[in-house]
């Protein structure tokens, strides 16, 4: 301490203005680096609350939750609520139903998609423009505007009540996917294809031998998040399925919402399992959930 | 020379010709799912508009009936257009502002960024049934969070979902907790942005303000306007949070969370009124091709295309 009060005082007088402007500067750095922080442990906060409130209420006795105030932390833990929603939702049967839907939608996405987009991105035909502008124009239906025509055509066809309606038209690609991997596939260079030609190889062979392995991290994206578009998907099941036991979890979730109206700790409960899939998802592959997003797709590598 | 130039032009086209249907080939799932799926169900819809379809029995051809009913006698078509403008009117420019407030915060050179970027994108990842129970929870006029806080601060909190005056605004609450799915859009082209920009402004005394005002702002309007276009199609057609929170799509008290969508939902698949429920559903595409129209109008007083950029 003492010898920075010296080295300052022994400070030639010219310097001082120079020095005081950079610590000046110094200063209104390090304040707003600290406005920074508060401001993002703020919002996380805000953020965060409604997780944390949910996993806190699932643990609460009733009792503690419609007091006034109610507590912010449960004060006793009860941790039977989970063992008693788990049985009345039934969650276990529902996971498996969402389970079995989302595996095949999956595997529609990540095929169709990767198929379709090879077209596009790497083979020359006529009309190739014309009918990408068509993918991207789908983009911009309303899916209220072909929901009900497409109810009918599943009736006619007698898939009501049955789980073809929510994975048959993943096998036929989705425009936004469709766009995602055409991005990737440019960035593939052409040559690798026209020496595999040379080769003899054909258009499948190329696809499914040399391009499904090299856009692994696009088919990833694709997988994750078709996944979480099938797990969390409501009005598909909702329209569809009619018989219990073919529940899948949003539509469980939701009459276990209807019947038990008010008893918050069981509907946080259920509410918490029903994300914890989704949750431990993003953190493990959060880097997919980002690239899903990005509208460039792998031009950036 | 000229005969093997020949020759190379006839193979070429050879080679076009099969490349040709390869192409065809590899994007038919695409052409046959649109046709089955989407034109298809387009074009019975609007033949099925001007009929009274009712699923199991009559389709009669009634000509403009079914619009005119719409629009002249059924009150609560009017009542969900109004419910649904108003949400658009304030869930699309909210959630705009509120992912590029959080895509600036995020956007700056601080230890720890990434933890705080996955923080603030988690709630836009999580959706379906779980979230609006979680939320209905939260609005709970007596034991939610959000009363109990406004509590804390002397405030007394409105009913929430139970009074028509505020189900939508509550509704509007919940949708700016997941703005972290836009904001990241925001926050890739922000970090593409020269920091040498802000610097020299910087230099120059331009207010943190100023600099958001006339650096950021304008190189981000394109994005601006994807997210406004895509928000305005997604924010018209809410329909799940209002069934799940109005309990089976039971309208909201006063009919307040009386959306478009639920609206043709309870039409088509409650009433089966389906060619009623087909005219609406065509209104629908009308109503979001003029607005998409009407945004792509108005786009180029405001967005900027810089010369940068060349994608």
């Amino acid at each position: 301490m003492i010898e920075n009060v010296t080295s300052e005082a022994e400070e030639p007088a010219k310097v001082i203005p120079n020095k005081q402007h950079f610590k000046s500067r110094k200063r209104q750095q390090k304040i707003n680096r600290a406005i920074s922080y508060l401001l993002l442990i703020g919002v996380s906060i805000v953020l965060l609350a409604p997780l944390f409130w949910m996993v806190f209420t699932s643990l609460k006795p009733m009792e503690e939750i419609v007091r006034f105030p109610p507590s912010f932390f449960p004060e006793t833990l009860q941790w039977s609520n989970y063992a008693e929603t788990i049985e009345a939702f039934p969650f276990f049967k529902y996971a498996g139903n969402t389970l079995l839907i989302t595996f095949f939608v999956v595997l529609g996405n990540v095929v169709s998609n990767s198929f379709i987009a090879y077209g596009f991105a790497k083979i020359s035909f006529p009309g190739k423009n014309l009918l990408f502008s068509l993918v991207l124009a789908t983009m911009m239906i309303p899916g209220f505007v072909t929901m009900i025509p497409q109810y009918i055509l599943f009736t006619r066809v007698g898939w009501v009540g049955t789980y073809l309606p929510l994975i048959v038209p993943s096998f036929f690609g989705s425009a936004f996917n469709i766009f995602l991997m055409r991005q990737f596939y440019l960035s593939i260079n052409d040559e690798l294809i026209e020496a595999a030609q040379i080769d003899g190889a054909n258009h499948l062979f190329i696809w499914s031998r040399l391009m499904v392995p090299l856009t692994k991290p696009a088919l990833i994206t694709i997988g994750i998040t078709s996944f979480n578009g099938a797990w969390n998907d409501f009005l598909g099941p909702l329209l569809y399925i009619h018989d219990e036991e073919m529940y899948t979890l949003q539509i469980g979730l939701q009459s276990f919402q209807n019947q038990s109206t008010t008893q918050w700790n069981y509907l946080m409960a259920g509410a918490t399992l029903v994300m914890i899939p989704t949750v431990l998802l993003f953190f493990f592959a959060q880097k997919y959930f980002i690239q899903g997003m990005d509208l460039t797709g792998g031009t950036k590598g | 020379m000229a005969v093997a130039t020949i020759k190379q032009k006839k193979k070429m086209s050879k080679k076009q010709k099969k490349d040709a249907l390869w192409g065809l080939f590899f994007v038919s799932p695409f052409i046959i799912g649109f046709v089955i799926f989407m034109l298809g169900p387009m074009l019975f819809s609007f033949y099925g508009s001007f009929t009274n379809y009712n699923l199991t029995s009559k389709m009669d051809f009634i000509g403009f009936n079914n619009f005119r009913r719409m629009f002249n006698q059924d009150e609560l078509f009017w009542k969900s257009l109004y419910n649904t403008g108003y949400y658009v009117l304030f869930n699309v420019p909210l959630t705009a502002i509120g992912s590029v407030l959080l895509a600036v915060l995020l956007n700056q050179q601080v230890r720890g960024m990434s933890v705080f970027r996955t923080i603030f994108y988690l709630p836009a990842i999580l959706s379906g049934v779980a979230v609006y129970v979680l939320w209905m929870q939260m609005l709970s006029p007596t034991s939610g969070l959000v009363n109990t806080i406004l509590a804390w601060i002397g405030v007394q909190g409105p009913a929430w979902l139970f009074d028509p005056q505020w189900t939508k605004p509550a509704l509007i609450l919940m949708k700016l907790w997941s703005v972290g799915g836009a904001m990241l859009l925001y926050l890739a082209t922000l970090q593409n942005v020269p920091t040498q920009l802000y610097e020299s402004a910087e230099i120059d005394g331009a207010s943190a303000f100023k600099r958001f005002r006339h650096i950021t702002l304008p190189l981000i309007t394109p994005i601006i306007f994807y997210d406004v276009v895509t928000s305005t199609i997604g924010a018209f057609q809410i329909f799940q949070e209002a069934y799940v929170m109005t309990e089976s799509g039971t309208n909201g008290p006063a009919n307040s969370l009386l959306f478009y969508n639920l609206h043709m939902w309870n039409k088509a698949f409650v009433a089966f009124d389906m060619g009623y429920a087909m005219a609406m559903s065509m209104v629908l595409f009308v109503i979001v091709l003029s607005l998409t129209f009407v945004n792509l109008k108005l786009a180029p007083r405001w967005v900027h295309y810089g010369g940068g950029r060349s994608e």
